[in-house]
């Protein structure tokens, strides 16, 4: 018995793989540790599947940091941002933050992201996988003025499920008046950290920066609530297909463009107008005439798995890809997602995907495959 | 009834010229939860270390070899409506498939339940 595919399988790794600075605290939890972004990294403590589950009941606790967290400084950032990212960062007040998307000079993602205006600096949260190329691109890009920071003494900690906001307003109750995409500053313990209403999971929840010197007794302080268990990778994975979210360099890559990604949502109405983004020719005129082709949900017949790489029918022409799909424990069945032409992307078109020769019937669905349920109001 | 192992961990129970093949304890506890078998068809030719079958966890789908060449003779249709049968009971209710074997001494180079428990700790 071997695995054909794992979640990691084509993630390079030309260097020595990383520990992180919560390693110790995995391994002690009963974390199974896996490669994946060059870091070593919990894919699973009790099995993905009870994880899962506990998240959109409970709250669960993620160790992200192998993200890159970012911080730009200095004269007319925003500004300068938005020569490379297709998003209003102009119009980003402090305290918010926005999903952006890096893209090259034809409008392909180079990576997405996280905007954050921390009122004296944009903090920028980006995949740990890319992180490297992203630096360079923004160093390469930006004006020589903009300092750009790369914040290694901090790790990155997502606390996600329903009963998040009740576990963590007790460590620091301030974070309870966040809503969705909004972000603040606080200390805890004597640290210096920062807390967002945000999440990759489709629940309530928030991401939590904190120095690498205070990850461990926080993340004890959090799991030591009945509320709160460590959650894996792989977990992570299954909710964020859940939710709709696409993961970079399986479902997103440098050769489409947002609109194809279906993340038009991302391109400002100020930026549709003025363009000035890289590939602002191609993307505007995929957002006036539709793309050739576009990321969609796809729900499975029956109990077989439809994975990343599954080619996709229609009749006997093949017509596109599955990029991510798997066993949804919410849904409980299989759900995948993939580009498929534009005449068939829409919801109920019928269509087949190919595992191991045989055909499996999928139908084009809207996502979020399970309902987010972000805090919009403060107080809700 | 005597009991082989792989070392692609599965198991295979002898009886005559009949043998019953699952995957192992060890093998359900790395793949975690499994949520869709594919047992092979009636009838179907396996050769020693050829693919007999499929079996997906949440996170990964995974080949189950046939421990030594035959002719199956029956799949076992349960695990079509609960996968997670061979999470609960690998080495028995959690079984794959029954074949009729073909060369009995392909037996000869498989482990014992011993050797496979040394095989597995030294993993």
């Amino acid at each position: 018995m071997t695995e054909t595919e794992q979640l990691d399988d084509d993630v390079a790794i030309e260097a020595a793989t990383e520990v992180l600075p919560l390693d110790a605290w995995h391994r002690a939890k009963g974390g199974r540790m896996v490669e994946f972004a060059g870091y070593w990294m919990p894919i699973q403590y009790e099995g993905i599947m009870a994880e899962h589950l506990w998240v959109r009941e409970n709250a669960g606790l993620f160790d992200v940091s192998h993200m890159g967290q970012l911080a730009l400084s200095g004269d007319k950032v925003a500004e300068a941002l938005e020569t490379l990212v297709p998003g209003d960062i102009s119009a980003l007040k402090p305290g918010r933050m926005r999903y952006s998307l890096l893209l090259d000079e034809d409008g392909g993602i180079l990576d997405d992201l996280m905007i954050t205006n921390e009122g004296d600096q944009y903090g920028i949260v980006v995949n740990g996988a890319v992180k490297w190329e992203d630096i360079g691109h923004l160093r390469e890009n930006l004006p020589d003025d903009i300092t750009l920071n790369h914040n290694e003494d901090y790790g990155l900690l997502a606390l996600q499920g329903p009963k998040a906001v009740t576990a963590l307003a007790r460590l620091m109750p301030e974070a309870a008046g966040l809503v969705f995409m909004q972000a603040m500053r606080a200390t805890w313990n004597g640290h210096a950290i920062g807390i967002s209403r945000s999440g990759y999971t489709g629940e309530d929840g928030f991401e939590i920066s904190l120095p690498n010197a205070a990850l461990t007794d926080f993340a004890d302080a959090l799991c030591a609530m009945d509320e709160v268990k460590p959650i894996g990778l792989g977990a992570r994975d299954s909710l964020r297909l859940e939710a709709g979210l696409p993961l970079y360099g399986h479902d997103l890559d440098p050769a489409i463009d947002p609109v194809e990604g279906d993340l038009a949502f991302a391109i400002s109405k100020r930026r549709r107008e003025e363009g000035g983004f890289p590939g602002a020719a191609r993307i505007l005129g995929h957002l006036a005439d539709g793309s050739p082709r576009k990321r969609v949900g796809l729900l499975v017949d029956g109990k077989m798995p439809v994975r990343e790489g599954a080619k996709l029918f229609d009749g006997n022409t093949e017509i596109g890809v599955v990029t991510s799909g798997g066993f949804a424990p919410s849904v409980g069945a299989p759900i995948a997602m993939g580009y498929v032409p534009r005449d068939h992307a829409e919801p109920g078109t019928a269509i087949a995907a190919e595992v191991r020769g045989k055909r499996v019937a999928c139908t084009v669905t809207a996502m979020p495959f399970v309902p987010h349920n972000y805090v919009r109001k403060a107080g809700a | 009834m005597p009991r082989y192992y792989t070392e692609e961990h599965e198991w295979i129970d002898v009886d005559g010229d009949v043998a019953t093949v699952g995957i192992t304890d060890f093998a359900q506890g790395q793949l975690g939860d499994i949520v869709f078998v594919e047992v092979p068809d009636t009838g179907a030719e396996l050769s020693q270390g050829g693919d007999a079958a499929v079996v997906e966890s949440v996170k990964a789908a995974s080949d189950v070899y046939a421990p030594v060449d035959g002719t199956v003779t029956e799949g076992n249709g349960q695990l079509e409506e609960d996968p997670a049968l061979v999470n609960a009971d690998p080495e028995g209710e959690g079984w794959f498939f029954r074949l009729a074997l073909s060369d009995k001494s392909q037996l000869d180079g498989l482990m014992d339940a011993k050797a496979y428990k040394a095989f597995c700790d030294a993993l």
